[in-house]
């Protein structure tokens, strides 16, 4: 049986089922599916629907935590991209929108990357400037209104199916083959956890740590975009105010839940997904349950607080604690 | 050669932006409009204060909006709702939310965890608390409210020193002397540093991070009375996003985000530089607030770059070969 199941993420996938039977519990027919005009309906589709922007963000977001860095902006760049894609979507064809919102996050992520592997800052500070000044950006593409638009293409990117799987759906699972063919189907991946586990050692190594970091910030970049589109769609319009407000949190939140430590060294795509799609559970099995959706965020400051304390390097027993507090107070 | 310090260079930045702004809009270099700007920014001062020792340590703190909008929340309902005398309300908010910061840095120290991370589940945690207190926005009508608000030192010229402006420059200059003058405030400089060398000297570690983040929650609390005072209400989503604004004043006031270096008065002096641009943009009208954002952006670009350029510097005459003149 061991063989057959991963250790690593035993974890992850308990808790999702466990989740998942709670949400079954407040609501009946939440494993039911329907198919209508051609779309699959249902709670479960929902969840995964909803859940897809988080999932895409934790893509890019766990190879910069691998590297032992951190990006703020994600959510910002979500609102650049959308607002983008919202104000050409009536003019231009879907290539033209898509290359234009998606080539904006790729500058966003070289600035980023650019602040961190050429500079040198320190990853916090680095983004936290673009997550600043981008939702102003946004707001100035925008014009500080709310674009909306009617192109069926780009409806469809947000609204529409194949074979019965909403396209989200579709994408985010495109995006997550994608990324682990390239990070895991080359020594690729290895070298984002060398570059994180310790970037002095790695670069005397010989590998290009610089290339590994400026190149995980424009991956996660482009993700970030991509949700933007995806979220414009959605809603057919982008509000520069609120797209992607506080995914950057949820984002993080979903890869620690993944199990990759914010220490960098190492990461799991499957399991920063895994992490997304609990806590898209969560949220919706609150709605489903009739709380007032305000019990997301405790909820959520709980689960961080528990994995947290899971992954501390010092919880190794409660004698360790005990020492420590006598240390303290010593 | 050790060049500028950064706090002359904030300076020198906000007494520019002063000049640029009152040689356009001459009615800006007044007594009234430099007293609104410290009333509209009191809560920052406040709060930016706090999160100056977190920084300073080596931390940071990102649940400060969220405790602002909870502490609003709370004092309005214990007020309106739940009959408390107002200043039994405050002595109550303060005690909690000291609490809760003290609850935080033993967190970060027992554990060993990112300051980062802990904190913005602090946030998460405030900020749902104080949904569920409320979602909607309460009205405080409490006699003293209107006392404070009305409360002002006259200036010459028009300016009108508000109740909120004196409690934050109190707490501003009592912050300074507080990390200038006492063990304390070394200590907080050491932890910066370096934490192991902090604790090889003696520095009670544990102690002073429990301690520093209950001082960033406590003047997070007050920053949440006051900011009560300046509305007038208690609201859930009050003070979302603030603690962005407070970490671009502490940064654009010279402070080192790795720790070991800065001052409270720069911080000081990054918000009113904050407060000059939404000034600017008030007096302007055509631009929109959204500027703001791009402006506070671009100074942290520039702050956090200068101040990569002032470590090089300083770590150059290690390698420079014997003989060079310094």
């Amino acid at each position: 049986m061991t063989a057959l199941l991963p250790r690593r993420g035993l974890a992850q996938i308990f808790a999702l089922i466990v989740i998942l039977m709670v949400d079954r519990a407040v609501s009946p027919q939440f494993f039911d599916l329907r198919l209508q005009d051609g779309r699959l309906f249902g709670s479960m589709i929902d969840v995964l629907n909803r859940g897809t922007p988080v999932a895409l963000l934790s893509l890019g977001m766990v190879l910069v935590i691998a590297t032992r860095g951190i990006d703020l902006s994600v959510g910002a760049v979500m609102a650049i991209s959308g607002a983008i894609a919202a104000s050409l979507a009536d003019s231009h064809g879907l290539p033209v929108v898509l290359a234009a919102a998606l080539g904006a996050g790729l500058v966003c992520g070289l600035w980023n990357g650019f602040l961190v592997s050429i500079l040198g800052m320190q990853p916090i500070v680095a983004t936290l400037i673009l997550m600043v000044a981008g939702r102003g950006i946004a707001q100035l593409i925008t014009e500080g209104r709310i674009v909306t638009f009617t192109s069926p293409d780009l409806v469809w990117l947000g609204n529409g199916a194949i074979l019965g799987v909403p396209v989200p759906v579709a994408i985010a699972l495109g995006m997550l083959i994608l990324t682990g063919a390239v990070v895991r189907g080359s020594a690729l991946g290895l070298l984002i956890e060398a570059t994180g586990g310790n970037a002095r050692a790695s670069d005397l190594a010989g590998v290009g740590t610089r290339a590994m970091i400026l190149a995980v910030y424009v991956w996660c970049g482009v993700c970030a975009a991509l949700a933007g589109v995806i979220a414009a769609a959605d809603i057919m319009g982008a509000d520069a105010n609120n797209a992607g407000l506080w995914l950057e949190l949820d984002a993080i939140l979903a890869v620690v839940i993944g199990g990759t430590s914010l220490f960098g060294g190492r990461f799991s795509l499957l399991l920063a997904v895994l992490g997304a799609l609990i806590i898209q559970t969560m949220n919706t099995g609150i709605l489903l349950s009739g709380y007032p959706p305000e019990f997301n965020l405790l909820v959520k400051a709980v689960v961080v607080l528990a994995v947290l304390l899971l992954q501390s390097p010092k919880l190794t027993g409660m004698a360790g604690i005990v020492a420590r507090i006598r240390g303290t107070k010593a | 050669m050790k060049g500028l310090p950064p706090v002359l260079i904030t300076a020198i930045v906000l007494v520019a932006g002063f000049v640029l702004c009152a040689l356009q809009f001459p009615n800006i270099a007044s007594t009234r409009v430099v007293c609104n700007l410290l009333t509209d920014n009191a809560f920052l001062g406040i709060v930016a204060t706090g999160m100056t020792f977190v920084i300073i340590s080596g931390g940071i703190d990102l649940s400060v909006g969220s405790v602002i909008g909870f502490t609003t929340v709370f004092v309005a309902l214990a007020i309106e709702r739940w009959g408390m005398p107002p200043l039994v309300a405050f002595v109550a908010i303060l005690a909690l939310s000291a609490a809760f910061g003290a609850a935080m840095g033993a967190v970060i120290h027992l554990f060993d965890l990112p300051p980062f991370i802990v904190t913005l589940a602090g946030m998460f945690l405030a900020r749902g608390a104080s949904f569920l207190l409320s979602t909607e926005s309460v009205p405080i009508t409490a006699p003293i409210y209107s006392t404070v608000s009305d409360f002002a030192l006259r200036l010459p010229g028009g300016g009108r020193l508000t109740a909120v402006a004196i409690i934050m420059l109190v707490i501003v200059i009592g912050g300074a002397l507080l990390l200038q003058l006492t063990r304390f405030g070394a200590n907080v400089y050491a932890l910066g540093g370096s934490r192991i060398t902090a604790s090889l000297m003696g520095v009670a570690v544990g102690k002073m991070t429990i301690r520093i983040y209950m001082l960033s929650s406590l003047l997070a609390g007050i920053a949440g009375i006051v900011f009560s005072f300046y509305t007038g209400a208690g609201y859930s989503l009050s003070a979302v996003g603030v603690e962005l604004d407070t970490i671009a004043a502490v940064v654009i006031g010279g402070t080192l985000l790795t720790g070991g270096q800065g001052s409270v008065v720069g911080t000081f002096l990054g918000v009113l530089i904050q407060g000059l641009i939404q000034t600017y943009i008030n007096f302007d009208g055509t631009l929109s607030s959204w500027w703001t954002k791009i402006a506070t952006g671009v100074l942290l670009f520039a702050f956090i770059a200068l101040q990569q350029v002032m470590i090089a510097i300083a770590r150059r005459p290690a390698v420079r070969p014997a003989g060079a003149t310094p």
